[in-house]
């Protein structure tokens, strides 16, 4: 798929502590993963040294399916990034994974940037690719699940 | 020993410099600092010198060492700096130096903030580097990046769950703009709203209509602390703090908005703690200034300090309430940080200590309780109380 935002914003790279780098890589090959202790079983994000329930330290990255619901969401109108400055009106979505312990992911919602938005609307995720960046990144959009 | 700050510490002088446009401070921000802090002083009949402590929040970068070097204070005593950023810290910044004077640690301090935007960058713009990463390498590829990109959000899933509507968050504009219209400080002092104005006014991003958004502006504001026994030996009335608290609800701070009482102002189990300290109710308060980032955060703040419960909003959210000509619940009454000046909300804790004073331009009558709440949506968030002698 083609980006939903015009290109020019800041684009993603791992955290130089490590945190986060399973996750990019995770998306870079069509999978979701996300931070899961080992320990006690919850799902935590953003990620974490530890497991904020038990604080172990045996956390893993695990699969889990990109589907979820709308949580929240916004229309933004007002450009704050000049590789934005023609883009008009565009969607940001909070989605809830309840597969996931209800964690929570930012994304766009692909379509109708006008389109009515349901909090509680099931979504599911598509993957943007940016092979050309360097570093080459992949986003985990948004749509409507029919 | 009764551990509360009620009736230790008193304020006894107020400073802010001329408040401008973003960018159009004619000082460098450490020379704000430095005017906001010497017309505090004057305000308060002392002498710079015998400042003794700083406390300030939101990363200020004009450090009390240099402060108390340049103004030849005769010691330092206390340094205080409030993690976390935007207003969540103003009253924090009160609590840590009132605090410090009660147990003390040092015996006059200064709480102050200075903000030249022009000498170093607009907090309302997104970041302009080409790559990103920790938890906003999650957030801003999507073009969530400013504030009001990240508050909306919460805004949103408050007004979904209690049914909301937009003329709440309006009526919350309207005070403002209708309170500095008294005020030629304020930097929208002769530029009116009304309700067209309002709804003609742009998105910013749902649910912000461009009057729903702070200002940005450069200046400094300051305020001195004494100790409550000396309270009498300054030139204005008594104005003691009746409670300071400051923080947040459980994991207010996990990353990637996936904090669990998420559609919240930060300030669910702070109010408890405010009124048990200050030994007051909300309808004890005679005037409210509430940190306006945005009108939404207001919204909330207010239902979570009790002065309206969630599912009311729509009955309670109506102009003539918060206007302090009749009013029955004075709101930012300086104008606040959508008329008055975006000092990071320094300007209403000093809006609500000129309130006590009986020298606001916007003044309510009989004020004995002044209420100020603090940065709401960001963490950590504080909010005080000032009393007057009438509350002894």
């Amino acid at each position: 798929m083609s980006a939903y935002l015009l290109p020019g914003l800041p684009q993603p790279v791992p955290s130089t502590d490590g945190l986060d780098a399973p996750f990019w890589e995770g998306l870079a090959n069509n999978r979701l993963l996300l931070q899961r202790c080992r320990g006690c079983g919850t799902w935590q994000w953003g990620p974490e040294f530890i497991c904020h329930q038990c604080h172990s330290d045996d956390l893993i990255f695990e699969q889990t399916q990109a589907a979820g619901i709308i949580y929240s969401h916004e229309r933004v109108w007002h450009p704050v990034h000049p590789a934005l400055k023609e883009q008009g009106p565009y969607i940001v979505v909070l989605v809830e994974l309840p597969q996931a312990g209800n964690v929570r992911l930012v994304g766009n919602l692909l379509g109708d940037p006008r389109q009515t938005i349901a909090i509680g609307a099931r979504v599911r995720g598509v993957y943007e690719h940016h092979p050309d960046a360097k570093p080459a990144f992949s986003l985990l959009q948004w749509t409507v699940s029919d | 020993m009764t551990r509360t700050l009620r009736h230790q510490v008193a304020v006894v002088g107020v400073g802010e410099t001329a408040y401008y446009k973003r960018g159009g401070s004619p000082d460098p921000e450490f020379r704000l600092a430095v005017d906001a802090i010497l017309n505090a002083c004057a305000n308060a009949g002392i002498s710079a010198k015998d400042i003794d402590g700083f406390a300030s929040y939101s990363n200020d970068r004009s450090e009390p060492s240099r402060l108390s070097a340049a103004l030849g204070c005769h010691e330092l005593r206390f340094a205080s700096m409030q993690w976390g950023g935007g207003g969540g810290g103003g009253s924090a910044a009160i609590a840590n130096a009132a605090a410090a004077i009660a147990t003390g640690v040092a015996d006059c301090v200064v709480v102050f903030r200075a903000l030249a935007q022009g000498q170093f960058g607009r907090f309302g713009q997104g970041p302009r580097s080409n790559s990103i990463s920790g938890p906003f390498a999650h957030t801003v590829p999507f073009g969530l990046m400013s504030p009001a990109q990240m508050f909306a959000m919460k805004v949103t899933r408050f007004m979904h769950d209690h049914g909301v509507h937009q003329n709440a968050l309006r009526s919350i504009a309207l005070a403002s703009y209708h309170h500095a219209q008294n005020n030629p400080r304020a930097v929208m002092y002769g530029r009116p709203l009304d309700e067209t104005g309002y709804e003609e006014s742009r998105w910013i991003v749902e649910p912000f209509h461009l009057f729903d958004c702070c200002l940005e502006n450069d200046g400094a504001a300051a305020m001195i602390l004494v100790s409550a026994q000396r309270a009498g030996d300054f030139p204005h009335p008594p104005c003691y703090i009746l409670g300071a608290v400051a923080g947040s609800q459980h994991r207010s701070g996990a990353s990637v908005h996936n904090t669990p009482d998420y559609a919240s102002s930060s300030f669910k189990p702070l109010a408890p703690r405010l009124y048990a300290m200050a030994g007051i109710q909300p309808s004890d308060v005679d005037v409210l200034q509430s940190y306006e980032n945005f009108t939404g955060g207001v919204l909330m703040a207010m239902v979570e300090h009790g002065f309206c419960s969630a599912d009311a909003c729509n009955e309670f959210f109506v102009k003539e309430r918060f206007l302090a000509d009749g009013g029955s619940l004075p709101l930012n009454t300086s104008g606040g940080n959508l008329a008055e000046c975006y000092m990071h909300g320094l300007g209403l804790n000093i809006e609500a200590v000129r309130q006590v004073w009986g020298r606001s331009t916007s003044q309510v009558k009989e004020v004995n309780v002044s209420m100020v709440i603090s940065g709401p949506m960001v963490t950590p968030v504080s909010s005080c109380i000032f009393g007057s002698e009438a509350t002894r």
